[in-house]
């Protein structure tokens, strides 16, 4: 299939989608409504309410809000998750140590803590950062251990046999080789942080996309609902687009996936 | 040949390995070998596979500790890793993050090295393995052959006084295989090292080596003969095996080692069945 063509269906798709909800939410079939404006709403109007949050701007502090949360939750996260996974792959018995109380944590659902650390750290940022820190540590901290622990042996021998002391292992092969798996798993330890900046603005803030959602929600407005999830995917996209484009500065040593050809 | 040395440069003497088996079983992998590379000399290992030849070279490299018997390097008891010497690896042991002249320059930058001159020399070492033009690529972007020529020129740069190289040319082509060798016999005559050379391709192994070392199929496996090639140097990989000399002395190993080539075979079936 060529770009264009590819395109155009996507496109297509997006057509008929919005053709059909509008459709269906404004005209009657056989007298009866089959997506009614009150649970549905329509194309139309969400569109209205992205536009105006633009055009009265109060959509950018918003967004700034949770893109702010993400950026904190991403950055504690990964350094915290990098630089204990390193030390447990490089410190087996702590590892055997923790063991038990890291599953334990992990195994625990996140929402939960939520009310927890909006009661310690108030209702501004921080509770939500908190919680995207609990999601994105784990990410960057498993695949951080699992990467170090598995070091090839063959790399470790050559890098003895060349004549590196210990710590000049740790900064040649072990260490470029953690950051490799924390940037495998950028996509992810991403996603994390907004979702759990998100859910906690969602849970009880004053600000943030999280936030504008559970406001519609709490009067109806199901018009407010879909335009604050529509304004939030385009912001995950954009985000992810991002993403892509450090991983290709930062692993262009690491041989592509196959891509397959269209 | 030097004149006036006459000292060993790995000599192991009635060396055994075993490995504990995941059971907890032990597993004598090569019993009671004994082998000197004297200074300056080309020694090669031939073997059939699995019979520890790898094992061995671990052993002359320090990382492995043999359950009994001594190793000796230049003359003296080797503890810990032995730092006079180069090793080639059996898999692909270049650091997949660095381009290939870093991947060379980093052994003398570790030895405290200013990067540029580090550099320097490195895009030297890739200039005489005939991959100037390939500095700045990954490991990943390069060949099979090119990456087994630039983790030569890494281990090389270091000027080791004992090269250990286990199957370095093992998957690449016959073609390929012949010109690298030639330019392992140009730079090994250049600067004479000892090297202990593991192959499992035995007209290699007489094309290059003073000496072809023939290992009994394990477990428990031995070295069990010794060959002195007395064929003319400088040679030239291509053109030394159409001598006689070479198929003379290529059929008398043949003959001991086609045997144990065969008992490793059915020695591997066992163990799976
Ligand atoms: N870590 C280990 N634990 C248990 N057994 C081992 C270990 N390493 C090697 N062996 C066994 O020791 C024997 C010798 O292994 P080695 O790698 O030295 O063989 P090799 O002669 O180099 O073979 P090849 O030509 O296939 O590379 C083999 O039977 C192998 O299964
Ligand atoms: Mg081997």
């Amino acid at each position: 299939m060529s770009r264009v063509t590819l395109l155009a269906l996507q496109v297509l798709v997006a057509v008929v989608v919005l053709g059909l909800w509008q459709f269906f939410a404004s005209v009657p079939v056989f007298g009866k409504m089959l997506l009614p404006p009150f649970f549905f709403s329509n194309p139309v109007d969400v569109a209205k309410q992205i536009v105006a949050w633009f055009v009265s701007g109060v959509i950018w502090k918003h967004l700034l809000i949770t893109l702010w949360e993400s950026i904190l939750a991403f950055a504690i996260g990964s350094v915290g998750g990098v630089l204990v996974g390193f030390w447990f792959a490089r410190q087996p018995r702590v590892a055997q140590v923790f063991d038990p109380y890291v599953k334990m944590v992990n195994a625990l659902p996140r929402v939960v803590l939520a009310p927890i650390f909006t009661l310690w750290l108030g209702l501004g940022i921080w509770s939500k950062v908190a919680l995207g820190v609990t999601l994105v540590f784990f990410v960057v901290f498993f695949n951080v251990y699992q990467g170090v622990k598995e070091t090839n042996a063959t790399l470790v021998d050559n890098a003895r046999m060349l004549g590196m002391s210990e710590r000049q292992l740790v900064r040649h092969v072990f260490w470029p080789s953690a950051l490799s798996w924390m940037f495998s798993s950028l996509h992810t330890s991403v996603g994390f942080a907004v979702v759990g900046a998100v859910v906690g603005e969602y849970l009880g803030s004053a600000a943030g996309l999280g936030y504008l959602i559970q406001q519609a929600e709490g009067v109806f407005d199901v018009a407010g609902v879909f335009a604050g999830m529509f304004v939030l995917s385009a912001f995950v996209i954009l985000i992810d687009l991002g993403v892509t484009l450090v991983e290709r500065r930062l692993l262009v040593w690491k041989p592509k996936l196959a891509e397959h050809g269209g | 040949m030097r004149t006036g040395e006459a000292s060993t440069a790995v000599a192991l003497h009635d060396a055994t390995v075993a490995f504990r088996l995941a059971d907890a079983r032990l597993y004598t992998a090569v019993e009671q070998a004994r082998l000197a590379v004297a200074d300056g000399e080309f020694v090669a290992i031939v073997g059939p596979t699995g019979c520890g030849k790898s094992t061995l070279l671990n052993v002359a490299a320090g990382l492995l500790t043999p359950a009994s018997g001594t190793v000796r390097i230049f003359d003296a008891p080797l503890t810990g890793l032995n730092r006079e010497a180069g090793y080639l690896f059996q898999a692909d042991a270049l650091f997949p993050w660095k381009t290939a002249i870093d991947n060379v320059a980093i052994g003398l930058e570790i030895a405290g090295a200013p990067r540029t001159h580090a550099l320097q020399r490195a895009q030297g070492w890739l200039e005489s393995v005939g991959l100037g033009g390939f500095a700045n690529r990954y490991p990943h972007m390069l060949s099979g052959g090119q990456r087994k020529r630039v983790g030569l020129a890494q281990v090389l740069i270091r000027d080791p006084k004992i090269l250990l190289m286990d199957e370095p040319f093992g998957p690449l082509d016959a073609q390929t295989r012949q010109i690298i060798g030639n330019l392992l016999l140009q730079l090994w005559t250049a600067d004479r090292k000892a090297v202990l050379f593991v192959t499992h391709d035995l007209e290699e192994a007489i094309a290059l080596a003073d000496r072809v070392v023939i290992m009994s199929a394990g477990p428990s496996s031995r070295i069990i003969g010794d060959w002195t090639v007395a064929l003319p140097r400088p040679r030239d990989n291509f053109e030394i095996r159409l001598t006689h000399e070479f198929h003379a002395l290529h059929r008398e190993i043949w003959a001991v080692l086609r045997d144990e080539v065969m008992k490793g075979y059915a020695q591997a079936g066992e163990a799976v069945g």
